[in-house]
C-alpha cells in the first residue's frame, strides 16, 4: 500500500479513491461476464413494461371484477321486464290473493308466500337447536382426534346436491312419515290440532324436515367459524371464575357471539327460503293454505319448479316469473342482513363460500 | 352451595349429553342417504348403465349414458365461461383493488350473489336465451357459469390473500411489471388453492337441477350440438324419481349414486389438496 502511494504520488487521485465506476448501459450485461446483454432483462425491458400494459391489464382484470355487479343488474332487469305483464295486471295485490288459477288467468301469490313461510320456519325451528348442539360439540367439547373427521362429515351433509336429497326423501322419509312418524304424531299431539286431516306422507311437516336437513350444516359450520373467532381469553376468563364447561360456553363464547350466530341462522334462513327441488318433490304441490302439517302446500320456489314449462299464456309466465322477483328480492335482503351480521363479528376475515 | 354446585354440575352433564345426541341425529340422515344409495343403486349400476340411452318404458335395461356425457358438456361450457372470469375478478379484488371501496362492495356482492337460488338465474337466463329460441345446451352452460362466477372469485381472493408480500415486491423490485407479477408470481403460487376452489365450484354446480329445468330442458337421446336441448344427470334423476315407473326409479337411484361418488371424490381431493397450496412461513 504504501509503496504504491509512493510511485503514483504524483497522481493526482489516491488510489483508495479509485472506485470502478460503472457505465450507464441500456442493456445490462448478463451473468456469463462476456459482455452479451442478459436475456431476461432483454425481455422484459421489451415487452410489455410499460404503462399501456399495466392499465390495459388491470382494466380487463377491473372488467370481470364488474361482471358480479353486472350479473346483479341483469337478474333484477330481465325479471322486472319480463314480468310486466302481471304487474301491470294485479299490481301489488298479487302478493295479498288468495287465487290461484291458470284457466281463468286468476293469479295471487298468498298461498306460496305462506307456504315458504311455514316451511322455513319449522325447518329453522328443527335445525338450529341441532346446528348449535353439533357446533357446541366440535368446538368446545370434541377430542382432538375426532374433530377433523366429524366436521368432514358434517360438511359432506353440505357437498350433497339437492336432487338427492328429494330422491331419498321421496322413497325413505315419505314413507316413514306416512306409516310411522304420522300416526305417532297424532297420537301424542294431536290436541293441538295441528295433525287434522288425511296424511298421505307429502305436505309441508316432510318438505320442513328435508328443508332443516339441508340448512344444518350451514348454520353449523358458519356457528363453528363464529365460536373459533372468539377469543381464547375470554373463556379463560370465565373458567378462572369458576365456571362449569356449560357455563363457560354460555357466558364466554355465545354470549359474545350473539350477532354472529344470527347472522349465520339468517343464512340457513336464506337457504331454506330459496330451495327447490327436495321441497319440490316432497311438498305435495297445491296452493292451499291451511292449518294442518300434513295438508300439500306449494312454495314460491316450488311452484316455479313445478308449473313453469307448463305456462300456457303470457300472464300465466309473467305471474311466474313475477313470483321469481319476489324471490329473489327477499333472498337478497336476507342474505345480506345476514353477511353482515356475520362480517361483524368475525371482522373482515373472508366468510366461508357456501 | 352444595345443592348449587350438583345443579350446575348436572346441567353440565345434561347440555354436553345432548349436544352429543344432536351430532349423533345430525350424522344420521348423512349416513341413511349413503346407505340407500348403496343399497338400491348399487345393483342398478352395469356397463348398459353407462353406455346406452334411456330404454322406451316397458322395456328393461337401457342407460343414462347420454345423461353423463350431456353433463360433462354443460359442465364444460360453464367452466370454459366462468373460471376465467371468476379468477379474473379475484385477480382484481387481490392485486389491484385492495383498500379500495370498489373491492369492498365487488366482495360483498359475490357473497350475496351466492345465495340467490338457483332457480331464479335459471328463469332468467331462460328469459334471456331460450324464449323466443329453443331450449339449448349453451343457456345450461350460461346459467351455471353465473353461478361459479361469485364462488370461485372469492376462492380466489382468498388464495392470493395468502401470497406473501415480500414475493411480489421481490418481483417488482427486479423490473417485473405488475401485471406479470400478478400472472406469473401471485397466480402461480397460490395456484393449488386456485385450482382446488375451482374444483369446489365445479362440484357444486355439478348436482344442480333447478336452473336446468328451463334452460337445457333434457334429452332422451344422444346430442352433442350446444344449440338443442341437452339430457343432464341431475335432471334426469329428477324426471326419473317423479316418474310413475319401477325402472325409473331403479335408473334414479343408479344416477343419484353415480352423481354423488363424483361430487365426494371432488370435496375429498379438494380436502386433501387444500392444505398443500398454502404457503408456509410467509411473511
Amino acid at each position: 500500500m504504501t509503496d504504491e502511494r509512493d510511485s503514483r504520488s504524483a497522481q493526482p487521485v489516491p488510489p483508495v479513491l479509485r472506485v470502478p465506476t460503472v457505465a450507464l448501459e441500456r442493456d445490462p450485461v448478463s451473468p456469463e461476464g462476456d459482455g452479451s446483454p442478459s436475456v431476461i432483462r432483454d425481455f422484459l425491458s421489451k415487452r410489455g413494461s410499460g404503462s399501456f400494459a399495466d392499465n390495459s391489464f388491470a382494466a380487463v382484470m377491473l372488467l370481470c371484477a364488474l361482471s358480479i355487479f353486472a350479473i346483479v343488474l341483469f337478474i333484477l332487469g330481465i325479471l322486472v321486464l319480463h314480468s310486466h305483464l302481471s304487474l301491470a295486471q294485479f299490481g301489488w295485490k298479487f302478493f295479498t290473493r288468495q287465487a290461484w288459477d291458470p284457466v281463468s288467468g286468476d293469479f295471487g301469490a298468498l298461498p306460496f308466500i305462506f307456504g315458504t313461510l311455514a316451511t322455513s320456519f319449522l325447518a329453522l325451528l328443527m335445525a338450529v337447536p341441532l346446528a348449535l348442539g353439533v357446533a357446541i360439540f366440535l368446538t368446545e367439547l370434541c377430542p382432538q382426534p375426532l374433530r377433523a373427521p366429524i366436521s368432514f362429515l358434517t360438511e359432506l351433509l353440505a357437498a350433497i346436491p339437492s336432487v338427492v336429497y328429494g330422491l331419498w326423501a321421496v322413497f325413505v322419509l315419505v314413507p316413514l312419515m306416512r306409516d310411522v312418524i304420522g300416526p305417532y304424531l297424532v297420537k301424542f299431539f294431536g290436541w293441538t290440532t295441528l295433525f287434522d286431516g288425511p296424511n298421505f306422507g307429502v305436505g309441508l311437516l316432510t318438505a320442513s324436515m328435508i328443508l332443516a336437513v339441508m340448512i344444518l350444516p350451514i348454520i353449523s359450520s358458519l356457528t363453528r367459524d363464529i365460536m373459533t373467532a372468539v377469543p381464547n381469553s375470554q373463556r379463560e376468563a370465565v373458567l378462572a371464575l369458576g365456571a362449569t364447561r356449560w357455563e363457560m360456553i354460555r357466558i364466554g363464547v355465545l354470549r359474545n357471539s350473539r350477532i354472529g350466530i344470527v347472522g349465520a341462522i339468517m343464512l340457513g334462513l336464506g337457504r331454506a327460503l330459496g330451495e327447490t327441488m327436495a321441497v319440490t318433490m316432497v311438498i305435495g304441490n297445491h296452493p292451499n293454505i291451511s292449518k294442518s302439517l300434513f295438508a300439500p302446500a306449494n312454495t314460491l320456489a316450488s311452484v316455479i319448479a313445478g308449473e313453469f314449462s307448463e305456462a300456457t299464456t303470457d300472464l300465466y309466465l309473467s305471474a311466474l316469473i313475477e313470483i321469481g322477483l319476489a324471490l329473489f328480492l327477499v333472498t337478497i335482503v336476507v342474505n345480506a342482513i345476514a353477511r353482515l351480521m356475520v362480517w361483524a363479528v368475525t371482522r373482515g376475515a373472508p366468510a366461508r363460500v357456501h | 352451595m352444595r345443592i348449587n354446585n350438583a345443579r350446575r354440575t348436572a346441567t353440565n352433564y345434561f347440555i354436553s349429553g345432548l349436544s352429543i345426541l344432536a351430532t349423533v341425529i345430525v350424522i344420521l340422515p348423512l349416513a341413511a342417504i349413503l346407505f340407500y344409495l348403496i343399497y338400491k343403486g348399487a345393483n342398478s349400476l352395469n356397463l348398459a348403465f353407462f353406455t346406452k340411452v334411456p330404454a322406451p318404458v316397458g322395456e328393461s335395461g337401457g342407460g343414462m349414458a347420454n345423461s353423463i356425457v350431456g353433463s360433462g358438456i354443460i359442465l364444460f361450457v360453464a367452466s370454459l365461461i366462468g373460471i376465467p372470469i371468476g379468477i379474473a375478478a379475484g385477480v382484481y379484488l387481490a392485486e389491484f383493488g385492495r383498500g379500495k371501496p370498489l373491492a369492498t362492495a365487488v366482495r360483498f356482492t359475490a357473497d350475496v350473489l351466492n345465495g340467490v337460488p338457483s332457480i331464479v338465474m335459471g328463469i332468467a337466463v331462460f328469459s334471456l336465451m331460450v324464449q323466443g329460441r329453443h331450449f339449448s345446451a349453451l343457456a345450461g352452460g350460461v346459467v351455471l357459469a353465473l353461478m361459479m362466477i361469485p364462488t370461485i372469485t372469492r376462492t380466489t381472493e382468498e388464495m392470493l390473500a395468502t401470497v406473501p408480500h415480500a414475493i411480489r415486491e421481490a418481483a417488482l423490485g427486479l423490473g417485473v411489471p405488475k401485471w406479470r407479477t400478478a400472472i406469473s408470481v401471485s397466480l402461480r403460487t397460490a395456484s393449488p388453492g386456485i385450482i382446488t376452489g375451482c374444483m369446489l365450484a365445479f362440484a357444486r354446480v355439478a348436482g344442480e337441477t333447478a336452473p336446468l329445468l328451463f334452460t337445457a330442458f333434457g334429452n332422451q337421446f344422444w346430442s352433442f350440438k350446444l344449440n338443442e336441448p341437452i339430457a343432464a344427470l341431475p335432471l334426469q334423476i329428477y324426471v326419473y324419481a317423479t316418474g310413475p315407473y319401477d325402472d325409473w326409479h331403479r335408473l334414479a337411484w343408479a344416477g343419484a349414486l353415480v352423481l354423488i361418488v363424483m361430487i365426494m371424490v371432488s370435496v375429498t381431493l379438494v380436502r386433501i389438496f387444500a392444505n398443500r397450496g398454502v404457503l408456509k412461513g410467509g411473511s
